[in-house]
């Protein structure tokens, strides 16, 4: 409040000076530009690692990631994940079938952190409304797509697992197999 | 023959001033949007046509569309009927409302107003006091503990108010020796009763401020103590007619503002219509404005600025604009 040994007139010469005040501020707002962003018009650029709509990735050879063991199942805390694991042609892991139901999905990325091979990877897309949530449950073919999402280069069958197209000691940085005969006592 | 055409033109000019207000009311729905927006450095609605322009008909036919909520324990009767009566008395304000100096038609002479009432303003606020019946009312048989408190609140503020209203435009009629709104116009056209009478001005302002419930003075409706004060239980067109009443208020509150101190349709180089409805329009910015600036008033703030400040005042007011008058300044 005012000082107490200021008279009626200064009290409303500093009460005027203050509407005065605020008066100005929203005046000046008035003529700045919006700072709203037009969403369906303009899109802003989300960065790499925004967590949204969860892709199952390739490597470089084109192959599947996903080595279906389960570790992003067992992560997630609202069990959206769930897949079935069989054995390829080729003698790797794969998932027979792999469903994320987005209807449940809260988008914390711990599947992403959990996936040892990173296979599974969240996307900055977040905007796929549907009419009907049975639509939300996706299916692999839906999930996968034809990139390496964040790590193009990686490729985890390069540097473990079963060697394809290789004998034994093949891997990147692998020890030429060792004859355990060899070093017994 | 003469009376059948009265009748006509009767109808016709009210068709016009309801039509007139009800769509200005609805534009400035949008424009308060829009101006509230910009205040606050966003957009406001842009997305129903262009600008937004139609958003006052999809907001319309929005509410049109909702359930009509009646809940249990509301006193059925008066609860329906409360909604109307606050858009109903501001808009019959209307009727004494004058938009010019009057029209020559076919060799007769029409005066642009419903009603010109001898005692237009005695009318005007005499309707604006009714329209309190609605907003308690409407709290009271509520059944809800924050409609309740909203009504006593508005009850209150708008009866301390009205007061002040009243004693500020004692002045007016002092200088034009008249109730009738043209003839306060009239009186007007050298200089507006707002140089005049500054003080009875800003009093006016202030109180209609208060009769209109908003900002600073919007404790009836106080959205973060009240809910929604007095129509926290109303929806659909029900709400929206409190809406209606609210915006339409505004108006009228311009309206009446122009014709008592802004000098009403004179003005220079344009037409008079255009003067009007720009002072018209300008009082509603004001308050849109003043939204954007002002914080709420605290409930003890605002008895104590009424009773104490501007009742006294407005009294002196009086005192000294008749001193002045007798000494024929």
């Amino acid at each position: 409040m005012a000082d107490k040994k200021q008279g009626v007139v200064g009290a409303f010469l500093d009460g005027a000076a203050g509407l005065a005040g605020s008066y100005a501020a929203t005046m000046t707002h008035l003529f700045r530009k919006p700072v709203t962003e037009q969403y369906p018009e303009y899109k802003r650029p989300l960065p790499a690692r925004t967590r949204g709509r969860i892709v199952l990735t390739r490597s470089p050879d084109g192959k599947e990631r996903c080595v279906a063991c389960y570790l992003c199942s067992g992560a997630c805390p609202v069990n959206c994940i769930s897949m079935q694991s069989e054995v390829g042609p080729d003698g790797r892991r794969q998932a027979a079938w792999f469903r994320i139901n987005f209807a449940r999905c809260i988008y914390c990325g711990l599947c992403e952190e959990a996936c040892p091979t990173l296979a599974l990877q969240l996307t900055p897309e977040f905007a796929f409304c549907k009419d009907d949530i049975a639509d939300f449950v996706y299916e692999k073919e839906q999930l996968l797509v034809e990139h390496g999402g964040k790590h193009p280069d990686y490729d985890f069958y390069a540097h473990a697992g079963v060697a394809a197209g290789g004998p034994k000691g093949s891997h990147i940085g692998e020890d030429d197999p060792v004859d355990v005969k060899s070093i017994l006592p | 023959m003469d009376m059948l055409l009265g009748v006509v033109v009767m109808l016709v000019k009210m068709a016009v001033v309801l039509g007139v207000a009800l769509g200005l009311a609805a534009y400035m729905i949008l424009l308060e949007r829009k101006l509230l927006g910009r205040f606050q450095v966003r957009y406001g609605p842009n997305r129903v046509g262009y600008f937004g322009l139609l958003q006052p008909l999809a907001d319309g036919l929005k509410m049109l569309l909702k359930e009509d909520i009646i809940p249990d324990g509301v006193d059925r009767r008066i609860f329906l009927v409360a909604p109307a009566v606050v858009a109903g008395t501001a808009l019959a304000a209307f009727a004494v409302v004058p938009f010019g100096d009057g029209l020559t038609l076919f060799g007769h002479r029409v005066p642009q107003v419903v009603v010109d009432s001898n005692v237009g303003l005695l009318l005007v606020l005499a309707l604006s006091s009714l329209a309190v019946y609605g907003l308690a009312l409407g709290a009271w048989t509520s059944d809800n503990k924050y409609s309740l408190l909203g009504g006593i609140r508005g009850a209150a503020q708008m009866i301390s108010y009205e007061l002040a209203l009243g004693l500020s435009l004692v002045p007016v009629v002092m200088h034009a020796r008249s109730l009738s709104l043209s003839d306060i116009v009239a009186a007007q056209a050298g200089l507006p009763f707002a140089l005049l009478e500054p003080v009875a001005f800003v009093i006016f302002i202030i109180g209609s401020l208060a009769e209109t419930k908003r900002v600073p003075f919007d404790l009836p409706e106080a959205e973060n103590e009240l809910q929604a004060g007095f129509h926290t239980e109303y929806s659909g067109m029900r709400f929206a007619l409190f809406f209606v009443g609210e915006y339409v208020n505004m108006v009228l509150l311009g309206a009446v503002t122009a014709i008592f101190f802004l000098g009403g349709w004179h003005g220079p180089f344009l037409p008079p219509i255009v003067w009007l409805a720009l002072k018209v329009l300008a009082v509603p910015v004001f308050l849109i404005w003043t939204r954007a600036s002002l914080p709420r008033l605290r409930y003890d703030q605002l008895m104590a600025l009424g009773w104490k400040v501007l009742i006294p005042l407005a009294l002196l007011n009086i005192l000294v604009t008749g001193a002045l008058l007798a000494a024929g300044v």
